[in-house]
């Protein structure tokens, strides 16, 4: 049995150690906003916060988020940088096909909670193990700026 | 044992001759919608229907995977509808003849056709909802239909009285469908043209929105499956003890395309996958290497193949200067963020099927033959696409899927791991041109011949035959195309099947065949001494939409002005679905051959503007999508084995890399072109331009090696 707090609930599962996180949260919780897109960390989509630091969920075994909380895409609105990040999302219209939209909110989100004037190179770093296929990166750039200053204001 | 059943792709996709490959115009809107609207008060035709609250519901038989159709199409039927934009919304169609793309004749999405096919229905779709609804409000009023208005969601009478679509929908519905209801004068626009937001933004900022990899159905099993490593092989003897021996994996099936493990999630259907001792035919592709491709290709290009165009005569043309050069571009996977996946439920006498795809009007017959159920009985549930660029016009996983699940008895989510994903084929196809070209003593080009050779994804696609000269149109398309007024003009193709399937992928040929074309052209300015922007205006006189996407981009980009030391500048141009794009990219090149892509100043004239933001977003996608490509593509076979397999062996571009974009819209009245696709073509021979005018050093082969930009 190992206990989760998923998006500030406590659930206890019966489940093998090193199955990944990100298949814990899609097939057994039926959270898919959380998405598969490479099974090696290479690509970020998967991205999830655990204690508010952004984490490859198809890399991490169950096992080390146990006693952890868990915030997934589905819950991001109940922080503050999430809420921000989530209107600069919606006013500079970020997602073309939205399939990596997940994960780039969730690294966004917990870079503006550990650093609240992301600087490019500071953008850079934090957001360059998220692939974007349809190339919305700029728009992600401004997109975290906004929110940054949101969250001043 | 596993359970084995016999067929070949290939019978499945010949399966799918839905359209004839001719292209089919004279789209017939129907007078009624065949789909069950009833619910709604006013449901003039299958696009459209208007709720008693008056909420507007735009019924989209088009794939959304990124390029904003589910905005674009809704546009244009509420400007023809006079709606309240606030109160559209957009739905999914099912399959039917009724939202069959006019361009294609089949349900289907693709070659950035959707605006430009559903730029007059759809807005007929709602200028006869219109009229209907100016009907009613006139015979409610006892006035005459020329003394009212529709405006945002109201009928308008000359004495300022109104009536909401709210109010008039149940009444409207019982008036006839006008056959030609008229439409606006363009200046009368008020939904078109302007940059409005996408509909399907906050599903995606949500976690809400549902792709096919987010299908969930009661009692469903996910699927995950071990293909054969060398493209063309099939599995000779499975060993799934092991694979079956973990907890939570059902079954094991074996299909002509590799070896499935049935299970209760993926985790552990993926554990079962790995768990199968395989031995593999690898077939005729056993031992095939990338090199020997080349080898084929370029020996291809030496020896006299079909014509595809011969303007004049390129062999007395004369002139001063000659040159020749041989340019090559890889096999490519399109990578699509989501995995390719697709969920099925083969039931008695119906089949469902939950999938992103692309062509869901072919899919549906096909699913039909491998199901043994009637193609009316076979409804596709269309969701979100996290990527398409072509791959997902490809049957491959809904055929699988509705195997598993016929074979099984239970619905079944077949998910491709990354690694499945990019080694299970349908890549852009690899190809070679070798150009020869002649200058005159001015320095103007009097003779052009290029020699393609490259496979037929005409032959490939299934569903279109090579035609009757024997030149495949989209190996071609952008070299036979050269809009540059030169009189010997002289282009081939010929054939060359390496063995490996291959598919449509964003901008098809043209995204090597501008790399080609334009990359010689530059070779022809340089050997004329004439700047690359100025040579090809010079070349351009007959071209006036070519001409004004070229010098709006060299305007906006500031060419010939200073650049900060180390940053130089390439340009190219192309035309691509029905839209003209010209691209100026700013580079530099360390001494340790690091390249640097600082800047791309792009101008589109893709006709009347539906919505300029996606438009502009779209010019920017394609450029990315382009970079990647130029940068890193490549897919490279090793004694038969695909030598990719997931983001660190197939790298594209990331936040860090990631340049500056500008694009800038080119006005015009001519009807719209096509807007997904038509940004990529230029961007790498732009690119390679800045390469050779900061080092002189002319790129002939993406991707672009490192390497070559080492200062010696």
């Amino acid at each position: 049995m190992i206990t989760l707090y998923v998006n500030g609930k406590d659930m206890r599962l019966d489940i093998a150690d090193d199955t990944p996180l990100l298949w814990v949260l899609r097939d057994e919780l039926g959270l898919t906003g959380t998405k598969f897109g490479c099974g090696m960390a290479l690509c970020g989509a998967c991205t999830v916060q655990l204690n508010g630091a952004a984490v490859r969920s198809c890399s991490t075994p169950v096992s080390a988020a146990a006693g952890k909380h868990v915030l997934t895409v589905e819950a991001v609105d109940k922080t503050r940088p999430g809420r921000a990040v989530q209107a600069a999302w919606i006013k500079h219209d970020v997602p073309q096909c939205g399939y990596c939209q997940s994960g780039q909110i969730m690294s966004a989100a917990a870079l503006l909670t550990q650093n609240k004037s992301p600087s490019d190179a500071d953008i850079d770093a934090a957001m360059s193990g998220n692939i974007c296929r349809c190339g919305t990166y700029n728009q992600i750039r401004a997109a975290i700026k906004d929110a940054a200053a949101a969250l001043k204001g | 044992m596993s359970t084995a059943f016999k067929a070949s792709r290939r019978s499945f996709l010949k399966g799918s001759a839905t359209a004839g490959g001719g292209l089919v115009i004279g789209f017939v809107l129907p007078a009624n919608g065949r789909l069950a609207q009833a619910a709604a008060p006013f449901a003039p035709n299958a696009y459209l229907r208007i709720a008693a609250n008056g909420r507007v519901t735009v019924v989209c038989g088009l794939s959304e995977m990124g390029q904003g159709v589910l905005t674009a199409i809704p546009m244009l039927v509420a400007e023809e509808l006079d709606a309240d934009w606030a109160k559209v919304g957009v739905e999914q169609a099912p399959v039917d003849k009724a939202f069959n793309n006019p361009v294609f004749g089949m349900q289907a999405t693709g070659g950035s056709t959707s605006v430009r096919g559903h730029w007059e229905p759809m807005r007929k779709a709602g200028a006869a909802a219109r009229e209907m609804l100016v009907a009613a409000a006139a015979q409610t009023w006892k006035a005459s239909p020329g003394d009212c208005r529709a405006a945002k969601g109201f009928v308008i009478h000359k004495s300022g009285k109104k009536l909401s679509y709210a109010h008039l929908a149940a009444h409207a519905s019982k008036l006839p469908v006008p056959a030609n209801p008229k439409l606006k004068d363009p200046k009368d626009f008020t939904i078109l043209g302007q940059g409005l937001h996408r509909l399907d933004t906050p599903p995606k900022v949500n976690g809400k929105a549902k792709f096919g990899l987010d299908v969930r159905l009661p009692g469903m099993l996910i699927a995950v499956m071990a293909r054969p490593p060398v493209p063309g092989g099939k599995a000779l003897s499975v060993d799934d003890s092991k694979a079956k021996a973990i907890k939570g994996v059902h079954q094991v099936i074996q299909l002509p395309q590799g070896v499935a493990v049935l299970a209760d999630g993926y985790w552990t259907a993926k554990q079962g996958r790995d768990a199968l001792e395989i031995k593999w035919d690898d077939g005729p592709n056993a031992g095939l290497g990338s090199s020997d491709i080349s080898k084929m290709l370029a020996e291809a290009t030496t020896v006299p193949a079909k014509v595809g165009r011969n303007d004049g005569d390129v062999r007395t043309a004369g002139g001063t200067k000659a040159i020749e050069s041989h340019y090559e571009a890889p096999y490519l996977a399109h990578a699509c963020m989501e995995p390719m996946n697709c969920t099925a439920w083969v039931k008695q006498d119906e089949v469902e099927i939950w999938a992103g795809t692309q062509s869901q009007g072919p899919s549906q017959g096909i699913v039909s033959q491998v199901s043994g159920v009637a193609p009316g009985k076979v409804k596709i549930h269309t969701m979100y696409l996290g990527g398409g660029f072509g791959r997902r016009f490809a049957p491959d996983f809904t055929v699988d899927a509705t195997l598993l699940s016929k074979m099984s008895g239970k619905p079944v989510k077949l998910v491709y791991a990354r690694e499945d994903d990019m080694r299970a084929y349908f890549y852009r196809p690899v190809s070679a041109t070798r150009f020869t070209g002649a200058l005159d003593a001015s320095g103007r080009p009097v003779a052009f011949s290029a020699r393609v050779a490259s496979p037929s994804l005409m032959e490939a696609s299934g569903f279109m035959k090579l035609p009757p000269n024997g030149v495949d149109q989209f190996a071609v398309e952008g070299v036979q195309d050269l809009p540059y007024d030169i009189p010997n003009l002289r282009v081939e193709y010929a054939r060359v099947e390496p063995g490996v399937q291959v598919w449509f992928w964003r901008s098809v040929g043209h995204s090597q065949n501008i790399f080609f074309s334009e990359s010689f052209v530059d070779e022809l300015a340089h050997e004329a001494g004439k700047d690359p922007f100025e040579f090809r205006r010079d070349l351009l006189g007959k071209q006036p939409r070519y001409k004004g996407a070229l010098e709006l981009a060299a305007d906006k980009a500031g060419w010939g002005a200073p650049l900060p030391a180390g940053v130089f500048r390439g340009i190219a141009v192309a035309q691509s679905f029905g839209s003209y794009v010209a691209e100026v990219a700013e580079v530099s090149v360390g001494d340790d051959g690091a390249l640097k892509v600082h800047r791309v100043v792009a101008a589109v004239d893709c006709g009347r503007t539906v919505n300029p933001e996606i438009i502009r977003r779209q010019i920017e996608s394609a450029i990315v999508y382009g970079l990647s490509a130029a940068l890193y593509g490549k897919i490279t076979l090793n004694d038969g084995k695909v030598e990719q397999g997931n983001f660190d062996s197939y790298p594209v571009l990331r936040m860090n890399e990631m340049p500056k974009v500008e694009v800038y819209i080119v006005p015009s009245t001519e009807n719209p072109g096509g807007i997904g696709e038509p940004g990529l073509p230029p961007l790498a021979p732009a690119v390679t331009g800045a390469i050779f005018a900061a080092t002189g050093k002319r790129i002939r082969r993406l991707p672009i090696d490192r390497d070559l930009l080492k200062k010696a």
